[in-house]
């Protein structure tokens, strides 16, 4: 990606994310109005039925969310503020993948492992450390974690082929 | 003195060996949580909620207020040593907290924030001392209609106060209603906006929300400010705390008034970031010497620091008495009495009376201890904040994957608590308020419950809001605050003319 020197052009405009998020809330309020309807928003024999009180809400939010959504395009040229700069956006990019890569490899690895993994990665990535050190946080911390929630707590976490492996 | 009765029998419960253990972990926990950008009162008592499913829930209790003490403690280290606050409430500290530091008078700022967090923490716990019992007793007569009216009033004065747009707290606010809806309804047993997903059948827990919003939206916001920590160092030693503390006794009306704003904001739903800027703008206002705030003003750190605490500790009051939590991190606390199988509300203070008065002793007990062990532990968090982001981010993801997990031993919880990340970034650029989201989550069904009980005593006929003086005024009261945006919008309209073009200022 070329740089681009001033420094307006290389930012996103707050309009689009305010759109995208009054219309994403919009979506939300359909679905519950739908469903309520479904379930019955009206009066049963012993009282207010299961829709009665969401459907309301759902009207509430969507009401409102229109009300953003009409505000944010009426004033769609004047509104030039700044969202996030690129430079920033790809810091927030650069901890946003990992995190969901490390959620996806929870199930075939196990959370312990894939702890290692993540932390491992983002101190050599981001933090530049020696290998020796991010060895020993990246290993240390699970393995505590590991024992403050197996042995002490008691309270089971996702395991893998390795704790399977050594007999957990 | 009734309450002096049941304050002793408190003590008596909460002053046990394994107790003080509990505040003990709890207060340096908390200050961890405190300390850390991404971790903060309301994600961190989440995070450890379930690891006390176990525990009887005095112990449990006081070990989870303690953290959020602990919390509130925290923030202002990280304020004034780094200029970064730790904590949204502490953001007003670091005005002239920092400014000090940066004079060489850090160990000063740190004993005034403490102790400003103690005594404003103190004169909260009096008042729900003597103020929750008889808040109790009052709302012990209250019918579905008036617990509606007292949750409305809860919800309208987030639109009424709030400092973000208030469509779009009225948003977050119907938003979080419309999460708490989801999945079994609790009266007819009916699913509701599953659309199928065996996955959504529980519904959404508001823990994972927390930890969402609060913990990944955070760390998200933090990574693009690219954090890097340069902060003074200090050390307190008796010597400076005994000198500040004379100092300090100078300043007692900027206490009283700091005390003032914070307990009322707690009460009410204001929770203690807008305490914190409301007081720290009081101080100045009423200064002798305007000039010297944001130049390492004493009075500038007392200020936020007392009402912020003040503030953060009342709102344990609605909590107890009425199960409305006055502030996010009171949600969660709320959210696990109602674990621990206790309801709050009235009758808590008759049933549960070991516990209630148990909980409240512990605050007392919580507070110095808390001011102990900050006050000699300051170079420790220091140099905690030393380590680089690179290493204490991917650590606290895992933590916070980890206690969304234990919610439910749910992979499923754990990706929802990635969407509401997102969610919580996106929220927080755009000034969606999460407070009334998280509330709204909590007291989704409870609300609801009542409502519609309230409907099937009146067979339908919302006059039954108005049917008493109590629930009458409650309503009225509520409605005026969900419109007073709109009343100074049309007045600045007819004054101004021209008119502010943004909704968002």
């Amino acid at each position: 990606m070329p740089d681009i020197p001033e420094k307006d052009s290389a930012a996103v405009a707050t309009r689009w994310p305010e759109l995208l998020v009054a219309l994403t809330l919009l979506v939300l309020a359909l679905l519950v109005i739908v469903d309520s309807i479904r379930v019955g928003r009206g009066w049963a024999d012993d009282g207010p039925r299961a829709g009665y009180f969401p459907f309301y809400i759902g009207v509430g939010l969507a009401t409102v969310s229109t009300v953003l959504i009409v505000g944010q395009l009426r004033r769609w040229r004047q509104d030039q503020r700044v969202f996030v700069h690129r430079q920033e956006a790809a810091g927030v990019i650069a901890v946003a993948w990992p995190m969901v890569v490390y959620v996806a490899l929870i199930w075939p690895l196990g959370i312990y492992v894939a702890s290692v993994v993540l932390i491992g990665f983002f101190m050599r990535r981001h933090g530049h450390f020696a290998a020796w050190l991010c060895g020993l946080v990246a290993v240390g911390v699970p393995v505590l974690l590991f024992l403050v929630f197996e042995r002490w707590f008691g309270v089971p976490l996702p395991k893998g082929p390795l704790e399977q492996w050594l007999g957990y | 003195m009734e309450e002096i009765t049941n304050l002793m029998h408190g003590f008596s419960v909460a002053l046990t060996l394994p107790n003080l253990a509990y505040m003990l972990i709890g207060i340096t926990l908390g200050v961890l949580i405190g300390v850390l950008p991404g971790l903060g009162g309301a994600n961190g008592v989440a995070i450890l909620l379930p690891l006390t499913f176990s525990m009887n829930p005095t112990s449990a209790i006081i070990m989870l207020s303690c953290i959020y003490w602990g919390a509130l403690f925290g923030g202002a280290i990280t304020s004034i040593l780094f200029n970064i606050p730790g904590e949204p409430w502490s953001v007003a500290t670091t005005f002239d907290g920092y400014p000090m530091a940066q004079q060489g008078r850090a160990a000063q700022a740190l004993t005034t924030a403490f102790t400003s967090s103690f005594v404003g923490a103190l004169f909260a716990v009096v008042l729900i001392t003597f103020l929750a019992p008889l808040l109790a007793k009052f709302a012990l007569k209250f019918g579905p209609a008036e617990m509606f009216g007292v949750q409305f009033l809860t919800f309208c004065s987030f639109v009424g106060m709030s400092k973000e747009p208030p469509m779009k707290t009225l948003a977050a606010m119907l938003l979080g209603f419309a999460l708490a809806a989801v999945g079994m309804d609790s009266v007819t047993g009916q699913l509701r906006m599953t659309y199928g997903s065996p996955m959504l059948f529980k519904g959404f827990d508001f823990l994972i929300a927390v930890i969402g919003l609060f913990g990944i939206g955070e760390i998200l916001l933090t990574m693009e400010e690219g954090l890097a920590f340069k902060g003074q160092s200090a050390k307190i030693n008796p010597k400076v705390v005994w000198q500040t503390w004379k100092v300090l006794l100078t300043h007692w009306k900027t206490f009283l008034r700091a005390t003032a704003i914070g307990c009322w904001m707690g009460i009410t739903p204001g929770g203690a970031t807008p305490a914190s800027f409301m007081s720290y703008g009081m101080a100045r206002r009423m200064s002798k010497d305007p000039e010297s705030f944001g130049k390492g003003a004493i009075d500038g750190v007392v200020a936020p620091e007392t009402a912020a605490h003040a503030a953060g500790t009342s709102a344990l009051l609605p909590m107890l008495t009425l199960g409305i939590p006055g502030s996010p991190t009171a949600a969660v606390l709320l959210g696990g009495l109602l674990i621990w199988g206790l309801q709050p509300g009235p009758m808590l203070f008759v049933e549960q009376k070991d516990f209630v008065w148990g909980l409240i002793a512990s605050m007392y007990l919580g507070n110095i201890v808390g001011l102990l062990v900050v006050l000699t532990t300051v170079p420790l968090w220091a140099a905690i904040l030393r380590i680089p982001f690179s290493v204490i981010a991917p650590v606290i993801i895992v933590v916070c994957a980890i206690g969304a997990y234990t919610v439910h031993s749910s992979m499923f919880d754990v990706v929802m608590m990635l969407v509401f990340g997102g969610f919580g970034y996106f929220f927080k650029k755009l000034k969606y308020p999460l407070a009334p989201l998280v509330l709204a989550l909590v007291l989704g069904d409870m609300a609801e419950t009542n409502f519609r009980q309230s409907m099937l005593v009146s067979q339908g006929d919302l006059a039954i809001f108005w049917s008493g003086p109590l629930v009458g005024v409650l309503m009225t009261l509520s409605l005026v605050l969900l419109l007073w945006p709109l009343v100074t919008l049309l007045n600045r309209r007819l004054r101004g003319g021209k008119a502010a073009p943004g909704s968002t200022q």
